[in-house]
């Protein structure tokens, strides 16, 4: 696509030239929000750079989706707190079509109000095209599996090339091989387009395997947060760089690591 | 397949072409077969009048309601009755649901708009809409504004507690998934709101069109110079029972014809949901 040419181009795991770049695309400071007397968040700070992979991760409850929710704009928050520069789109749980448009209607809804009405359809084909949903362009959603309605959803947040991409456990809803090739296509999708991504996820692998960088959410604030090392290709689970961060990681979430889990991947 | 093969050795595999039209040959008999029944009932019915069983002034033999039809339409008074008639719907049909779809729209988009529009509205409902007619008249006099009046209330109830109920039904996530997309509120009226109410709406278009013809019905019968109303009306002095049957055979066929349009329209508009 026409746009990403102007963007740095880097490799696999380029969070480092990125990082040069400098700038940041969305930044939160001491962002409260409570429901009633519920305290959801209590002062968090976040900072996303441009292009960069950020997973967030925390206890079901720990407020989460209330921060992406910020950050998309879908709840008011006091002035100051919070800061997107530039686009920003979503993908949610549940893909969110509208069933009454076709699949290429509804991808064509995220460029109404920015790309003029004769370029729209090229577009349009190819976002769908990178999610490889070229054949499904007229069928109504309804007729789609979970997935590809996922990847519709992706193909919609990404037609309009975002800056920052907004993820809230787009794939928990999925079977496991499913979520394995969604991995590998949205992995694929930022290195092409490298907008920066924020991941909620449940899952500690998942956010090991994909982020640049994991958070934890915890008592309203980003409680802790780390680097992950080695090149994605690189991380698999039997090493012990990464083994170590996914104990520390289940650590911080409240869960003690189990042995069986290395006796699992000992026998693997 | 192979159950029909088996218990037809001789034929060759059958085409497609051939199948098709051996069911659709099936299902124009069964078309046929419910029409046995009603021209039995016709024909018994003309029997019985030729025996002088059923007298011509309780209601007229088949053979002369339709000759009557006939001479009805070649005159001109049937048509020139019809289309006063059709006005009228038309009229207060397109009063009743402008009210009805604005005053949803205004009740369905707002928490201030519901609160304002919506506990009128359900009290009014509750109201038997034919009751207000001595009202209507102490108003409006009995010219056609009462009659309007009277078919735009019956249409304005089901289209507005219907497209009320079709908007609020609306998955909030997509509105917000239309947000993130940076649709305005008016682009979110028109992608979201209003296709998603339509199936719901169109089922209020259904039952307002029936109030409509059946408030058509009472008005006329309470007072009418024109129309159908009228024609039937002024039969019923003169014993005339076939022009009265001609003029309900013509009020079910207008009913049945808007009717099957919604129903296309619903066909054409819902494709997405079959
Ligand atoms: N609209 C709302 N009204 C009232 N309470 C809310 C609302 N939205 C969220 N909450 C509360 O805020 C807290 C955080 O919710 P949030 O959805 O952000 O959690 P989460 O981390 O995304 O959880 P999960 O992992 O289960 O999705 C919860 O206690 C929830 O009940
Ligand atoms: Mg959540």
């Amino acid at each position: 696509m026409a746009l990403l040419t102007t963007r740095p181009k880097t490799g696999p795991n380029g969070s480092e030239s990125r990082r040069s770049v400098g700038d940041t695309v969305a930044e939160v400071r001491g962002h409260h929000r409570s429901f009633g007397s519920t305290h959801v968040l209590r002062g968090a700070d976040l900072t996303v750079r441009r292009g960069e992979f950020v997973a967030l991760l925390g206890r079901s409850g720990s407020g989460k989706s209330t921060l992406l929710r910020s950050l998309a704009g879908l709840d008011p928050s006091p002035k100051g707190e919070v800061s997107v520069t530039g686009r920003t789109s979503v993908a949610f749980q549940e893909p969110r079509l509208l069933p009454w448009r076709t699949v290429e209607r509804n991808v064509e809804l995220a460029l109404l109000n920015t790309v003029r009405d004769a370029s729209r359809s090229e577009k349009v084909r190819g976002a769908l095209a990178e999610v490889s949903l070229t054949e499904k362009t007229d069928v109504w959603p309804g007729s789609l599996s979970g997935g590809q309605a996922q990847r519709v959803s992706l193909a919609r947040a990404l037609v309009s090339e975002p800056d920052l991409l907004l993820l809230d456990e787009p794939f928990s809803a999925l079977d496991a091989l499913t979520r394995i090739e969604m991995h590998a296509l949205v992995t694929q999708l930022w290195e092409r387009h490298q907008p920066a991504i924020l991941l909620v996820t449940h899952d500690v692998d998942e956010a090991i395997a994909l982020a640049d960088r994991v958070l934890v959410l915890d008592q309203g604030r980003i409680a802790r947060e780390w680097q992950v090392p080695l090149r994605r290709t690189s991380r698999s689970p039997e090493h012990h760089q990464i083994a170590q961060l996914r104990d520390e990681v289940l650590g911080a979430l409240g869960v003690t690591p189990t042995n069986a889990h290395h006796q699992e991947t000992g026998a693997a | 397949m192979s159950a029909l093969v088996a218990s037809r050795p001789n034929s060759a595999p059958s085409s497609p072409g051939r199948g098709t039209t051996r069911r659709s040959a099936a299902s124009r008999l069964s078309w046929l077969r419910r029409w046995v029944s009603p021209l039995a009932i016709v024909l018994v019915w003309q029997l019985l009048s030729d025996a002088g069983v059923i007298p011509e002034d309780k209601i007229a033999s088949p053979a002369q309601i339709g000759a009557t039809a006939w001479q009805l339409t070649k005159d001109g008074t049937l048509g020139d009755a019809t289309l006063v008639s059709v006005q009228r719907v038309l009229a207060g049909f397109a009063v009743g649901a402008v009210i009805g779809l604005v005053l949803a729209v205004v009740a369905g988009v707002s928490r201030i708009g519901e609160d304002t529009v919506d506990p009128p509205m359900q009290m009014l409902r509750t109201l038997p809409h034919f009751g207000l007619i001595p009202l209507f008249i102490v108003w409006m006099g009995i010219g056609e504004a009462p009659k309007i009046a009277l078919i735009a209330m019956g249409v304005a109830f089901p289209l507005y507690l219907n497209t009320f109920s079709g908007i609020r039904s609306i998955d909030r996530r997509m509105t917000e998934a239309a947000v993130t997309m940076g649709l305005t509120r008016r682009q979110r009226l028109r992608h979201v709101v209003i296709p998603g109410a339509l199936p719901q709406a169109l089922v209020g278009l259904r039952q307002s069109l029936g109030v409509a013809w059946l408030s058509l019905i009472v008005a006329e019968t309470v007072s009418a110079d024109s129309g159908l109303g009228y024609m039937i009306n002024h039969a019923r002095e003169f014993l005339q029972t076939d022009v009265i049957v001609v003029g309900l055979a013509v009020y079910s066929i207008l009913g049945l014809a808007t009717d099957s349009l919604v129903r296309l329209i619903e066909r054409r508009a819902l494709a997405w949901r079959s």
